[in-house]
């Protein structure tokens, strides 16, 4: 059921609509009374994701109805594949709003802009999910990225946080460079920068030029970027340790998927026919990403820079999803997101929570004897660590059992062997901080001392549903997999 | 199907530890002999609930039995589908009883964290059943895997010295063999779609596909490299010894006694019927990686001072003597490598209950701290003599079946695996009798070891059940032996037929009586003479 509006049609962008007035809101109630609102913020903006997750689940009809509505003269829209990334995104967003409360009231920086800027940088992300234009996207891939800069250094006096916005800054800027070039080089080869007429330029004159294959490339430099693939990925993990956790938290699951939603359409939708020119690229950044993410991961101590490298390599397995296109492959990316949101914030709060005040307890052997010190939280984190790990019955299983599916479908069998062989060789770092947890002692008195952790009941929520989202993802995957399925491209 | 009643009596089995571990939870922590005696009592209650499985289970048919079968992602065709036959029944049961005396066995070792510690061991039960029960390849690796995380915390928390690097080396070994499964499990899935346009991961629509030689002997190894990590074969048992040596004695009980079985049972679920034809291509090639087990195994054991490592190694050489009457491809072999099982399980779990005991007392288990135990601990004595000639295969024990059994097999195979192999049963009766000289006999040369006690009544109550079993197989092996016959002819014919079973599915219920008139305890009676 296809449609296309020429109109403008608002009730198309309700969700972008209902999140830009609360980032307002919480400017405005910001400028009107600074300390009075101090504690509301978070909520406020809490609201306003619930507000935008009812609208998306109800825009325009149910998931069973594979609707595809474009509107604004084709620039937008409205599928069951971007409604399904804006659930993730939404997920993410509210999770890290939920950690954020007890984090900022920690370290005294309760400011409306932190919750605005999450805000902004979600509507960013969910005009990268709709967009059907390549400025529309990139559009979003700005708003989305400028607020991350700000939200990298966002703890100002800890030195590590204002070199991670800075370096965050200047690669992200000139991978934006990249990427806006990409973007002129296909317009000026096909004419155009709607992604349907793209491919349908493609398609009938059969164009093949340079130009095109250049633009491509650089496409995929940008995304590369933006998604932390290898080689492009030196920026992550020293953003990633020295964001504040709840930010690191938001940063690895909401923007990366976002870049993986804008990638996978243009390349499925405008770029099909050069998948004989992409495959190769994309099969040796798969297999770099993968391992290259996995192997330095095995040697780090800091907890917040080991898992920016298993982000890169949870990225790399998308990757192998990608390129296993078709229904599998790309059902298999929205599934295994989804999955790594869940997992992966839920392993950055119990990160946020033992890290104490100024983040200092950050290192691996700080979490000696957590399981007797606090057995509810090492359980919770341990269930995150087996299912970023790739162990049944969690959703990273799943996710992981999905993407290799597909993976082999299509033939790329080798490809599913270095990935498991990865997953085997991840195993290690995550049961690292299993045996901190559960093996070892703490060395000094001081250390064994137990902190007041301070968990909050926002905080408690956010742990509870992620483990929730990770268990029953990977015990009851039957209705996330019929919803998937309802969401994956309609390619050509 | 066969006398299943609607009950899912395999999946309450499976979930009954599960209830355990909720209800313990439930109780404070420090409430040690409660959390213990609820351990046990939910481990009791299981292998209560498993005994109808025996009496109830119809020895006529090779057919799958007590079948649960529901969709679980029906998307993908994965079902959750549970049923057992004539060689994973002993299996099911031998984990129920050895589940809970294992819980028994670490009453008293175990003081520390005990809430966790049986919490861990019951979660084991559930994965180790589960594996056993599955008829569904995805539904068998999820509990394939799911049962690492508990052993692993069972080693990494409550183990030895060195059990950190145990715990991960167990961890990471065994997962890197069955990633790899994953993956051919993936291929055999889409090649079957190919085939038939059907996507199912059941487990028994793959028996005897016929498929390309080329493609049976990748996917075959790809399978072979997870079982054979599990069993654990020369050269891919280095993970053995460390973790026996330092997990705790019911981890070594349930590790020995059961988890390796799941290789073994591994090869004969899905390697021997999936992959037939690569099953014969490979024989000479596990064949000789047995015999080489059998004696290696053997050897190593007889080099150790420690015994815990000495009954570990000697594992390595009695997997050795299932794999090689597995491979035997016939009837006697296979029986008897199913019975061996069993068996091994049984022996070896009571060797390292014997350890356990002895290291409770002296918290050594070095060799040359002991000698002349005999004298302070008789009744010890006599039931680990007991015990050693079971593991060593001495006639009229439990050993001295399946051992027989296995040679038969493996003699009518060729003549020289069997007289290698016959090696191992003169070396392990070597490797035992001297340990068992070296710690009983003689003078009591140690002050400490003059006030040991002896057996206490709980220690009893844990050996007593498996040595009861032991003698059992031993004397009359018949009804276990009977009960698997079906199975194992109807394995048979799926690996000698190939491509040809759906003919003759139905003939295999008629097939059955010829040989079950073959009575292998007329062998073991006809050689004791």
């Amino acid at each position: 059921m296809e449609q296309v509006m020429t109109t403008v049609n608002l009730s198309a962008v309700y969700p972008e609509i209902i999140l830009a007035l609360f980032s307002f809101i919480i400017l405005l109630m910001q400028s009107f009374n600074r300390a009075r609102f101090k504690d509301y913020y978070g909520y406020v903006s809490l609201i306003g994701v619930l507000a935008c997750i009812a609208v998306v689940f109800s825009q325009p009809s149910s998931f069973d109805m594979r609707s595809i509505e474009y509107s604004f003269n084709g620039m937008w829209v409205v599928d069951n594949y971007c409604r399904f990334f804006k659930l993730i995104f939404l997920l993410g967003t509210g999770l890290t709003i939920l950690i954020s409360i007890k984090y900022l009231e920690n370290e005294g920086m309760q400011h409306g802009e932190y919750f605005a800027l999450i805000l902004f940088a979600t509507l960013g992300m969910m005009i990268m999910a709709s967009g059907a234009e390549l400025i529309t996207i990139f559009l979003g891939i700005e708003l989305m990225s400028v607020s991350l800069y700000v939200l990298a250094g966002y703890t100002r006096t800890r030195m590590i946080s204002n070199e991670a916005a800075l370096k965050y800054f200047l690669l992200g800027s000139f991978a934006t460079g990249f990427l806006l070039y990409g973007i002129a080089l296909t317009y000026g080869s096909t004419g155009t920068s709607d992604i349907k007429a793209i491919s349908k330029f493609i398609a009938t004159t059969g164009f093949q030029s340079p130009t095109i294959i250049m633009g491509m490339a650089l496409l995929v430099i940008g995304f590369g970027f933006k998604a932390a693939l290898v080689p492009f990925h030196m920026w992550t993990p020293d953003v990633y340790e020295g964001a504040p956790a709840p930010i690191t938290a938001f940063m690895s699951a909401g923007p990366k998927a976002a870049a993986f939603a804008a990638f996978v359409r243009i390349f499925m939708e405008a770029l099909p026919s050069l998948q004989g020119q992409w495959t190769a690229i994309i099969w040796i950044m798969a297999v770099l990403t993968m391992s290259v993410g996995n192997i330095i991961a095995l040697v780090q101590d800091n907890i917040k820079r080991m898992l920016a490298y298993s982000s890169i390599a949870h990225a790399g397995y998308v990757l192998v999803a990608f390129l296993s296109a078709g229904e599998l492959g790309i059902s298999s990316i929205l599934y295994y997101m989804l999955a790594y949101t869940f997992m992966n914030i839920g392993a950055f709060a119990i990160i946020t929570v033992l890290g104490g005040r100024g983040e200092e307890k950050v290192h691996i052997q700080d979490y000696r004897g957590l399981g007797y010190r606090h057995p509810i939280a090492a359980i919770a984190m341990s269930l995150f660590l087996f299912s970023l790990a790739g162990i049944p019955p969690t959703g990273g299983f799943m996710g992981k059992f999905y993407i290799f599916s597909a993976a082999v479908k299509e033939g790329y069998v080798g490809l599913a062997i270095i990935g498991v062989i990865n997953s085997v060789v991840s195993v290690y770092y995550y049961l690292r901080i299993t045996v901190a947890m559960y093996m070892q002692d703490p060395s000094t008195t001081k250390e064994s001392e137990t902190p007041a952790l301070i968990f909050s009941p926002a905080l408690v929520v956010a742990i509870c549903i992620s483990a929730y989202g990770v268990l029953s993802l990977g015990l009851f995957p039957s209705t996330y997999v019929a919803i998937v399925k309802q969401s994956f491209l309609a390619l050509q | 199907m066969m006398n299943s009643s609607n009950f899912p009596i395999l999946s309450v089995i499976t979930y009954l530890p599960l209830l355990g571990i909720l209800l313990i939870c439930l109780i404070d922590s420090k409430r040690h002999d409660l959390i213990r005696w609820l351990a046990f009592l939910t481990a009791v209650v299981t292998f209560l609930f498993s005994l109808p499985l025996y009496f109830m289970f119809d020895a006529n048919t090779w057919q799958m039995q007590f079948v649960e079968n529901i969709p679980w992602v029906s998307e993908f065709g994965i079902s959750y589908h549970m049923g057992i036959d004539g060689i994973s029944l002993f299996l099911v049961l031998l984990t129920t009883f050895l589940s809970a005396l294992a819980i028994l066995s670490t009453w008293s070792a175990v003081t520390e964290r005990v809430k966790g510690y049986m919490v861990a061991l019951l979660f084991l039960e559930t994965g180790m059943l589960g594996v056993f029960c599955a008829l569904d390849f995805i539904l068998f690796y999820v509990f394939w895997e799911v049962m690492l995380i508990p052993m692993y915390f069972i080693i990494g928390i409550w183990g030895g010295t060195r059990r950190i690097y145990a715990a991960v080396k167990f961890f990471i070994y065994t997962m890197s063999g069955s990633v790899l499964m994953l993956v051919a499990i993936l291929v055999l899935y889409f090649m079957y779609y190919k085939l038939t346009g059907v996507f199912t991961f059941d487990i028994l629509t793959y028996y005897n596909l016929g498929l390309p030689s080329n493609v049976q002997f990748w996917l075959f190894l790809a399978f072979f490299l997870a079982f054979a990590i599990k069993v654990p074969m020369f050269p891919f048992h280095t993970w053995l010894p460390d973790a026996h040596v330092e997990a705790p004695t019911a981890g070594s009980v349930i590790l020995a006694g059961v988890l390796l079985k799941m290789g073994t049972y591994g090869f004969l679920r899905f390697s021997l019927p999936i992959f037939p034809q690569a099953s014969v291509d490979f024989i000479p090639v596990i064949m000789c990686l047995s015999v080489i087990g059998i004696i290696y195994g053997a050897m190593v054991s007889l080099a150790q001072d420690d015994i815990k490592k000495l009954v570990a190694y000697s594992s390595v050489s009695h997997l050795g003597y299932c794999m090689l009457g597995m491979f035997a491809l016939n009837m006697e072999g296979l029986k008897g490598s199913i019975i061996q099982m069993v068996n091994h399980g049984l022996s070896t779990g009571a060797l390292f209950m014997i350890v356990g005991m002895l290291y409770e007392r002296r918290h050594t288990r070095l060799i040359s701290e002991y000698g002349g135990i005999l004298k302070v601990m008789p009744v010890f004595g006599a039931l680990f003599l007991l015990v050693a000639f079971s593991s060593m295969g001495v006639p009229g024990l439990n050993g001295f079946v399946g051992e027989l059994l296995i040679l038969i097999g493996a003699f009518k195979a060729s003549i020289w695996y069997g007289l290698l192999s016959t090696t191992g049963l003169v070396l392990g009766a070597v490797y035992l009798l001297w340990m068992y000289k070296r710690v009983m006999y003689g003078d009591i040369t140690k002050d400490e070891n003059k006030k040991l006690k002896d057996m206490t009544n709980r220690e009893y109550a844990y050996l007593l059940p498996i040595i009861l079993f032991i003698v059992w197989i031993g004397v009359y092996p018949k009804p276990f032996l009977d009960k698997m016959d079906a199975s194992v002819v109807h394995l048979l014919e799926v690996v000698n037929h190939q491509g040809s079973m759906r003919t003759d599915a139905r003939k295999n219920i008629g097939l059955n009586t010829n040989y079950a008139n073959k009575n292998p305890e007329q062998f073991a009676a006809d050689q004791r003479r």
